[in-house]
């Protein structure tokens, strides 16, 4: 077996993105993510990388814009207000489809909100924080292991998409401790950039970045040529996981946090002879609704376990097509469902579907 | 560990589980002197702290000497008001929970001179072979320089805490021994104590020397 170290779910994901060759980390401090630059001060120097603690978020990510440009992975990390500092620059690289990590360990929000975990920034990464028509791919972590596994994926799947790539955590998955391996990732893809603007070398013509297209025919076809895209990588990039659904009569919805919080209350409920199951969306853009959509007919009720106000649970009823009822299980502010509060819900709701 | 002077000071690197010992060795200490406290110096970590704990030492008489923006949320790197009762009340027995590396250190250099002249203190270096940037003895002992020189103050001995959380077996404390032997040679200081959670008691207590058994504190959230 791999060598095991025990990780911070941030440390996780800066040692995995230099794992990645990562090389350029920009970032500016803010709890609970603040360990991922840390991390980075601490390394970059060591393995001739960059790092750099930026004026302010919205510097961080204009030189995320540059690197990415110039054809580096690139990496920038921040919690929920950062993120929102973040949403002009991300727009700007979807609008230059450049490929960029960014990585959002929510807190309790809105505004400045308060500093504990929250799930409450789905609808902003999933749905298009910025401005104009783009998405992001968002990933969502539900351990220390999959922070790591997933922040390679996202560099992966960015540079082969040339889209800005999410990792939507949240402050437990930041803070908490596990063991990782982090042996079994020596192999490592590199993807081919002829895009980049890295010197003609008297070789070829320039390659410029820009979002800026003034020709509205032209920005139109651009953005059907994009939406083109969106749709192979809905297609071929969907994740999820599938806990007890083949007899399930009734199916939890949770992703991140929250899907570990309900793992633990459907298998005590099956314990106690409920038939209960779980999908657990691991891309939230694209959105997993293929399992949703063939489980419906079959099941009794749904329930979306959210740390917000019931953000994904708009995709799960879309996903359904009404053939189920769907309801919301949720905590917000900084707070965590307890594994016995969904136990009890689950068990209302099994009173009510068997009566 | 019975020998406590009036002052222990746990410093170690981020995350290495300082808390924790110093939790448990308040718990300890309480059971053999009168006055006790706890020192939350923590200005690094705003998630995980002493404070998590209160309602133990109330129960045992352990007093806690915290900013009063612990676990307010209040991200805040801010100091006990009470700080300087440390060094003033000769009274009390006091466990120091110091921040990570050298930046948490810091916090504890205001005090060094009247620790320094009082003289009554063991600084205990806490160490996890299994955390990502200390993996051998040499990169420990590069942070344990960083942290004397934050703080002004010497180690004087090993605590070693080598675990891999709620998944560590005996076999990973078996095999982290050699790595704080390799430390105490290079630093010239004792192996203090090896630092387990009380499961596994019964299968290291014949095979390694002053063991310290601990309750892990950690706030559950798989239930």
């Amino acid at each position: 077996m791999a060598d095991k170290v025990l990780m911070k779910g941030n440390e996780a994901i800066a040692e995995a993105a230099i794992i990645a060759g990562c090389r350029h980390y920009f970032g500016y401090p803010i709890t609970p993510q603040t360990e991922v630059a840390a991390y980075m001060a601490k390394k970059m120097p060591k393995i001739g990388g960059t790092f750099l603690q930026a004026e302010s978020e919205i510097a961080a990510i204009s030189m995320v814009y540059g690197v990415s440009s110039a054809g580096y992975r690139v990496m920038t990390s921040s919690s929920s207000p950062g993120i929102s500092l973040k949403q002009e620059g991300i727009s700007y690289l979807a609008g230059s489809d450049l490929p960029a990590l960014i990585v959002n360990v929510q807190r309790g929000g809105p505004g400045l909100g308060g500093i504990q975990p929250s799930q409450s920034d789905y609808f902003q990464a999933t749905k298009g924080g910025g401005h104009g028509d783009y998405h992001l791919i968002v990933l969502a972590p539900a351990s220390v292991q999959e922070m790591a596994e997933l922040t390679i994926k996202g560099f992966d799947l960015a540079d082969k998409y040339r889209m800005p790539t999410m990792l939507l955590a949240d402050g437990t998955m930041g803070q908490m401790m596990e063991p990782v391996s982090l042996d079994e990732y020596s192999d490592i893809k590199t993807f081919d950039k002829p895009w980049a603007t890295n010197g003609t070398k008297m070789n070829r013509e320039h390659n410029i970045t820009n979002s800026l297209s003034l020709v509205p025919e032209e920005l139109e076809q651009l953005n059907i040529a994009r939406y083109e895209r969106y749709k192979i990588v809905e297609e071929n990039e969907t994740m999820y996981e599938e806990y007890y659904m083949d007899d399930a009569e009734i199916c939890i919805a949770a992703f991140g946090i929250a899907a570990r919080v309900s793992l633990h209350a459907v298998e005590k409920a099956r314990k106690e002879g409920i038939k209960v199951g779980m999908i657990r969306p691991i891309t939230l853009w694209p959105f997993p609704s293929a399992p949703f959509k063939k489980a419906a007919p079959h099941l009794k009720h749904i329930m979306s376990v959210e740390l917000s106000m019931g953000q994904m649970i708009e995709d799960v009823k879309l996903a359904c097509e009404c053939c189920c009822p769907v309801t919301l299980c949720n905590r917000v502010g900084g707070m965590i469902p307890d594994p016995l509060q969904v136990l009890e819900r689950i068990k209302e709701v099994n009173k009510e579907v068997n009566g | 560990m019975r020998d406590y002077k009036r002052l222990t000071i746990i410093c170690g690197h981020y995350g290495s589980g300082k808390t924790n010992i110093a939790v448990n060795m308040a718990l300890e200490l309480c059971k053999i002197r009168e006055n006790v406290a706890v020192a939350d110096l923590d200005i690094v970590n705003p998630y995980f702290r002493t404070k998590d704990s209160e309602e133990d030492f109330k129960a045992n008489g352990i007093k806690l000497i915290c900013s009063q923006f612990a676990n307010t949320n209040l991200d805040l790197p801010s100091l006990p008001a009470d700080l300087y009762s440390i060094t003033d009340d000769k009274e009390t027995s006091v466990i120091l929970d110091i921040g990570g590396d050298d930046r948490g250190a810091f916090a504890l250099g205001r005090l060094s001179p009247e620790i320094i002249k009082e003289n009554n203190y063991d600084m205990y270096y806490v160490i996890n072979k299994y955390r990502p940037l200390t993996p051998d003895a040499e990169s420990a002992y590069e942070i344990m320089l960083e942290i004397e020189a934050a703080c002004g103050i010497k180690f004087t001995g090993i605590l070693n805490n080598s675990n891999l959380g709620s998944q560590t077996s005996a076999e990973d404390v078996l095999n982290s021994l050699e790595f704080a032997d390799r430390l105490s040679e290079i630093s010239s200081l004792p192996v203090k104590a090896t630092c387990i959670e009380k499961r596994l008691e019964d299968e290291l207590k014949d095979k390694i020397p002053n063991l310290f058994s601990m309750k892990l504190q950690n706030k559950i959230i798989d239930g």
